[in-house]
């Protein structure tokens, strides 16, 4: 039942990006001009999906397991450092150059022709490559300990 | 100044809401953070009895232009960046949400929804630097 509830939620939620326009790289750009003709709609996807978010999470946060009685898998990280904040910066600075971030980016492979495709086989290597490095670095911090 | 024309308040808000229902489902039944940059890393990195909920979760995603389609036309997309950009832009976002250990779902919606400081700050982190990449790119270059 897990997988039958993952491809729902995945489901909704594409188009719930696709109903908010944010499929549109053209569109997440205008929210991110914010010199130029600003669209504030991306800030009312996000303010929707956080009210819902809120209530569910607040809900969620009480609970040990699952509805279907498996263990709550949520995060556990507080600290802020910096990987998290170069990681993030080079994140925006990638959504910036294309109007693309991940969720967008995969809704759109099937109906946006090749320039998802580029997007996405390009953020894949993206993400082998950090696999590459972040090994090599904690071989590294083996070897020096 | 706001660009009136292309501003869509009431499809945001509903779309966010439908983001926001999706999230909510994912956190009580498979008690996970709906993070597709997490959730599509971890494929990268296969462990056992991982993989089901990260395939069916991404099939559902992929698969919704298709189901959206079904019921009304897809809105328009378009894509100004150059293929050369894409690429750049890609690797970016690919090696910067997993060092980050997110993107505008893990830390934007869901993150600040469990009010998570961590993911407030890497929020403000990616929007940052989204502001100055497209005011570079946009204003300040010739």
């Amino acid at each position: 039942m897990h997988i039958v509830t993952a491809l729902m939620a995945g489901l909704v939620f594409g188009i719930g990006l696709i109903v908010s326009g944010m499929t549109n790289p053209a569109k997440v750009l205008g929210f991110l001009d914010l010199a130029g003709r600003w669209d504030p709609s991306l800030a009312f996807v996000m303010g929707g999906a956080i009210l819902v978010g809120l209530v569910a999470f607040g809900y969620a946060r009480k609970r040990e397991r699952t509805l279907f009685g498996a263990a709550m898998r949520l995060p556990t990280a507080t600290h802020v450092d910096r990987r998290l904040v170069m990681g993030s910066l080079a994140f925006g600075a990638g959504w910036g150059l294309a109007g693309y971030c991940p969720g967008p980016a995969l809704a759109s492979l099937v109906s946006g022709g090749v320039k998802p495709a580029i997007f996405t086989l390009a953020m894949l290597v993206g993400m082998v490559l950090y696999d590459i490095l972040d090994r090599v670095s904690a071989a590294g911090a083996r070897s020096q300990a | 100044m706001i660009d009136w024309i292309h501003f869509t308040p009431w499809t945001a808000l509903g779309g966010g809401v439908l983001i926001g229902l999706a999230a909510a489902v994912f956190v009580l039944f498979n008690g996970r953070i709906a993070g597709i940059s997490g959730i599509l890393g971890g494929l990268l990195r296969p462990a056992r009895g991982d993989m089901g909920w990260r395939l069916a979760f991404l099939a559902g995603l992929v698969a919704s232009p298709v189901c959206y389609g079904l019921v009304s036309a897809l809105p328009e997309a378009t894509v100004a960046a150059d293929e050369g950009t894409l690429v750049v832009a890609g690797l970016l976002v690919g090696v910067g949400t997993r060092y980050g250990a997110g993107c505008t779902s893990g830390h934007g919606v869901c993150g600040i929804s469990r009010r998570s400081p961590r993911s407030l700050i890497a929020t403000a982190a990616f929007m940052l630097a989204g502001f100055v990449t497209v005011y570079v790119v946009r204003h300040a270059l010739p």
